[in-house]
Parts: C-alpha cells; sequence; structure tokens
C-alpha cells in the first residue's frame, strides 16, 4: 500500500521507460569495460572538480587528479578573475606542473605564476608561457607556440566543471539539463563553512552512486542510528521516495524528511535532543532568503514532509540540498574498476556562536558514521559480484535512479564503441 | 599544571585531554579509549552542555579565548563519543570494518 502517489503507469520505473527486468552488474566487474568507460564517459563529459569559493581570490588555484580520465588538471582564478583549467603539465618535457612533494597528491595555494620545478620554465595564469631558462639555446623557438594546454571550464551555480573532450561543444549550462536549470538561483554561495571527508572504497564507482541514490537501505543498514522503538517502525513502514526525476542522463530522487525537527523528541538520541540537530541537519535553520518559494526542481512534488532532494548529476556528481538549509555533494573519482575515491562534503552558512558550531558538529559526525557503514557494505558487494556466483539482480521501483545509471552509463560506451569501431566485450549489456 | 578549561568548568578539568582540536583526533581517541572511559567522560560532559554553550555565546565565533576554544573543543569531543555511548555499545561504528573516512577540510574552532 503506497503511502505517496505514484505516476499513473503504476511505477516510476515504467513510467520513465526503463526495463523492468534484472540486471548484469558486469558493467561494475570487467576491469575491460572500466577501461572504455575512461575514454567514453570521463574524457567526455561535464565533471564538477570544486567550487568557485576554493578559488577566493586572482593567482587561487587548486589541482585535482582525474585518473579516469587519464590526467591531472590545475584550475586557477587567473588575473582577470576569470576561472581557467588547464592540463597539468609543462610544455617542455611533460613534468607535472603544480605538485608538492607527493607527485599523485592534489595541492592548492595562491601564485603569481606556475614555475615548473624541473628546468624552471614558467608560466602566466592565463597559460601563456612567458620564460624559458636559456632560451637561445632551442631551436626554431617561439614561446607564443607552448603556453599550458586549456581545459574546457565553465561554472555553473557555482560549481566549476571541466570536459576533456575538445569536440564536444555543449555548454555546461545546457549539460545539467532542466534538473539543474530548475535550481537555478538556490544560495550556494551563502554556505561557505565547509567540511570535506574523503575515503578510499574498495567498489566500482557506479555501486556507491547506487547506495547514495536509493534509500530502500537506510531503514535497514542504518536501523542501530535510530532509537530502538524507532527503528523497528522505520524497518516496518519501509522507504518510499516523494517522487523521482529522470532527466537525460540526470536523474534525483525526492524524499520526506520527519527528523528535522522530530515530531517527537522520544525518537531520537539524548544529543540530538539537546543540540537539535542530526543526520538531517541542524533544525533550526538559517535564514537564506529563499521563503517559501523554492526552486522548481526542489521538492518538485511540492509535498509538506520534504526533507531532502538527491540530484545524481552523471557521470559522478551528486547534490544533496536538505530543506534546513544546507548541502552535500558527493564525488566518485573511479582509479580502477574495483576501487574509487569518494568525496562527501558538507557545506553550511557559517555558524554565528558555538551552539550553532556543535549544532553542524553533530550533522557532520553523524554523515561520517553513516558513510563508515555504506563504505564497507560496499566492499563487501563487489567481493561478491566478481566471484560471478549469480550473475543477474531484481532491483524494485524504489530502485530506478539505478538502473537509470547503469543503463545510461552503458549506453555512454556503446556510443563511444560505434564511433570508435571497437570490438564488444563479452556480456557487457542489460540482462535480457 | 595551569587549567586548560575556563574556570566555571573546573570539574571538567580531568577530562581536558578530550579537548582536541580536530575531529579526526577526537574520533582516534575514541577509538583507542575503553567503554568505561568514554562513559565516564559522556556522563561527566552530558550535563554540562547547555552550561557551557551558554558561556560560550557571549564570545561570538571570532572571539573564543584560547581556554573557550578548548571548551569547544571538548564537547566536539563529547559529539564524538554520543554514538558510541549512546548506540554503538561499542567505540568502532558496528560493520565499519576496514573503512576510513578522514577529514580532509574542516573549519578550524
Amino acid at each position: 500500500m503506497p503511502h505517496f502517489t505514484k505516476p499513473a503507469e503504476g511505477s516510476w520505473t515504467e513510467h520513465y521507460g526503463i526495463d523492468t527486468q534484472p540486471v548484469s552488474y558486469e558493467d561494475s566487474i570487467s576491469p575491460e569495460h572500466y577501461e572504455l568507460e575512461r575514454d567514453a564517459i570521463f574524457r567526455r563529459t561535464w565533471l564538477n572538480v570544486g567550487r568557485v569559493e576554493q578559488l577566493s581570490r586572482n593567482g587561487s588555484y587548486f589541482t585535482k587528479e582525474l585518473d579516469a580520465a587519464r590526467t591531472s588538471v590545475v584550475v586557477v582564478r587567473d588575473t582577470t578573475g576569470e576561472v581557467r583549467a588547464f592540463h597539468n603539465i609543462c610544455r617542455h618535457r611533460g613534468n607535472k606542473l603544480v605538485w608538492n612533494d607527493y607527485p599523485a597528491e592534489e595541492v592548492s595555494g595562491t601564485c603569481r605564476q606556475f614555475t615548473c620545478k624541473y628546468h624552471g620554465w614558467r608560466y602566466a595564469l592565463d597559460g601563456e608561457l612567458t620564460f624559458v631558462q636559456q632560451e637561445s639555446e632551442f631551436f626554431d623557438f617561439d614561446k607564443a607556440d607552448f603556453g599550458l594546454a586549456a581545459v574546457r571550464c565553465e561554472v555553473w551555480e557555482g560549481f566549476i566543471f571541466v570536459n576533456l573532450d575538445d569536440q564536444d561543444t555543449t555548454p555546461l549550462s545546457d549539460y545539467m539539463g532542466e534538473l539543474g536549470g530548475g535550481l537555478a538561483g538556490y544560495p550556494f554561495h551563502k554556505m561557505t563553512q565547509v567540511h570535506r571527508y574523503r575515503a578510499e572504497i574498495g567498489s566500482n564507482w557506479k555501486l556507491f552512486i547506487d547506495a547514495f541514490a536509493e534509500f530502500y537501505h537506510a531503514p535497514v543498514l542504518h536501523a542501530k542510528q535510530a532509537v530502538s522503538d524507532e527503528s523497528r517502525k522505520l524497518q516496518g513502514v519501509g522507504f518510499e521516495a516523494l517522487a523521482y526525476g529522470i532527466d537525460g542522463p540526470h536523474s534525483m530522487v525526492s524524499s520526506w524528511g520527519g527528523m528535522s525537527p522530530p515530531k517527537d523528541l522520544n525518537m531520537v538520541k539524548p544529543i540530538e535532543q539537546k543540540l537539535r540537530s542530526g543526520l538531517f541537519g541542524p533544525w533550526d535553520a538559517p535564514d537564506i532568503g529563499l521563503g517559501d518559494d523554492l526552486p522548481p526542481s526542489l521538492n518538485p512534488a511540492r509535498h509538506p514532509a520534504w526533507g531532502i532532494d538527491s540530484f545524481v548529476f552523471f557521470p559522478n556528481f551528486m547534490l544533496l540540498v536538505w530543506k534546513p538549509n544546507w548541502y552535500l555533494t558527493y564525488h566518485y573519482w573511479p582509479t580502477s574498476h574495483n576501487t574509487h575515491i569518494f568525496e562527501g562534503t558538507l557545506y553550511f552558512v557559517p555558524p554565528k556562536n558555538a551552539f550553532e558550531r556543535l549544532q553542524q558538529e553533530l550533522a557532520v559526525v553523524t554523515f561520517k558514521e553513516y558513510s563508515l557503514q555504506d563504505g564497507n557494505t560496499l566492499e563487501a558487494t563487489q567481493r561478491m559480484l566478481e566471484s560471478r556466483a549469480v550473475t543477474e539482480f531484481p532491483l524494485n521501483d524504489q530502485e530506478v535512479l539505478l538502473r537509470h545509471l547503469h543503463t545510461t552509463a552503458r549506453g555512454y560506451v556503446s556510443d563511444y564503441q560505434q564511433q570508435h569501431q571497437t570490438s564488444t566485450p563479452v556480456g557487457i549489456s542489460a540482462a535480457s | 599544571m595551569p587549567d586548560l578549561l575556563p574556570s566555571d568548568f573546573a570539574d571538567l578539568e580531568r577530562f581536558a585531554d578530550w579537548a582536541l582540536p580536530t575531529e579526526g583526533a577526537r574520533y582516534d581517541k575514541r577509538l583507542a579509549s575503553t567503554m568505561d572511559e568514554l562513559e565516564a567522560f559522556y556522563d561527566a560532559a552530558f550535563p554540562r552542555l547547555e552550561a557551557a554553550m551558554a558561556y560560550l555565546e557571549q564570545f561570538g565565533m571570532d572571539n573564543l579565548p584560547e581556554d573557550g576554544k578548548r571548551l569547544l573543543w571538548l564537547f566536539a569531543a563529547l559529539v564524538t563519543v554520543s554514538f558510541p555511548v549512546e548506540v554503538w555499545r561499542q567505540p568502532r561504528v558496528p560493520d565499519s570494518g576496514a573503512s576510513v573516512f578522514d577529514a580532509v577540510v574542516e573549519p578550524a574552532i
């Protein structure tokens, strides 16, 4: 008996024209398929690499390791204030340009120019090569020919994206689609109090998106996080979303959020009662100037019980907007077919006093406790999927975003294969 | 040894080693503690939470004195230990096994 209205077709999955058959996870356990994804997906889509607040002034920069896309980029605010991105490689002999101590680690800072550690070549923040050690020793040499290799870089609502595909002319704002367009004007820029967590996860990148794109697991895996009476009730009810949205390669799930604040204080733990905060964030939402006038992509069902919307922007960027006026991002950076680096970042309006700081601390630490359980479960899933003891798995209607993600990712790979006439590895298709 | 916490909170001085400036350090101390140690700290600090917040409110976030910062760190550690004491009954998150989540960006107090 559904608690929330479903589309006329009877299910969200059928409403969006997605098949309902059992699925294969061969796309998450095959090293060969992952090699195709690197070129077909991570070198051909807009990738979110950070926020404009990370580049607070002219000369601010950060580097981003894009192992899946086979490169590292340096993102910088140049002397005119424009945000630019370059492949992080010196034009002389290919040394990594911006790094400290450890070549594989990401760095950030502020500088007036980029200087290569190897032979001292210098580049202006717009990429122009400005100094070459012993320039007269080179042959037929013009510095103008050796500027940094630029990467397409655009900003959407303060989020900085790069695209490594020189052939793709789709502007970022078009790529983000209606779901992204419908978030325009949300005051992300007011939430500058940032907590970021990083974890090395022993699973395919898509499997962690799967874990965060459905809440079917929440009443079970995280049962002990609620007080016991509440936990039993949650398991009995299960989970139903308020709404699902599919928009090209992107998708979203809109969920209720009865815990901020809870109807009954006895539903939550003593520390939550005292601090008026928890997984759903501080219960006392700061004023961010929105009123009741939410952007159209938020709470699309306009349901009074709304608590959180989770957006999956293909391929690896999730954005979670919570009713009490804070947001969370997830990034999944593949490092092999069965490993990836996960980043979870929480953004709050800066606290005015110690109490608000502790309210945020409780939300942050609660997020970490949940994520530790999620991360460990993924490794268990990956290991057994790789056994191939079972190869077809049923997904329910509350898991519609998982079907869409895997279908979309396989579509990018098959399009790429058609364009490049490469052979199809055996077994990579939807189960039939 | 000089007092580390504001004099109003002398009763918590014996737990001043919980006044650690980063979430990672607080979590590491939790994992290195027994449940008896976690419960002793929780039982002493939890009833003092409201008084500590009222005391710190007079400064705002930008003007916390050094002993005030330590007091806030100590109560951030109360948040860290609330999970094992209130729900897990063990220092480690159940089913978290080998997984590790490191804070790489964190606002300083």
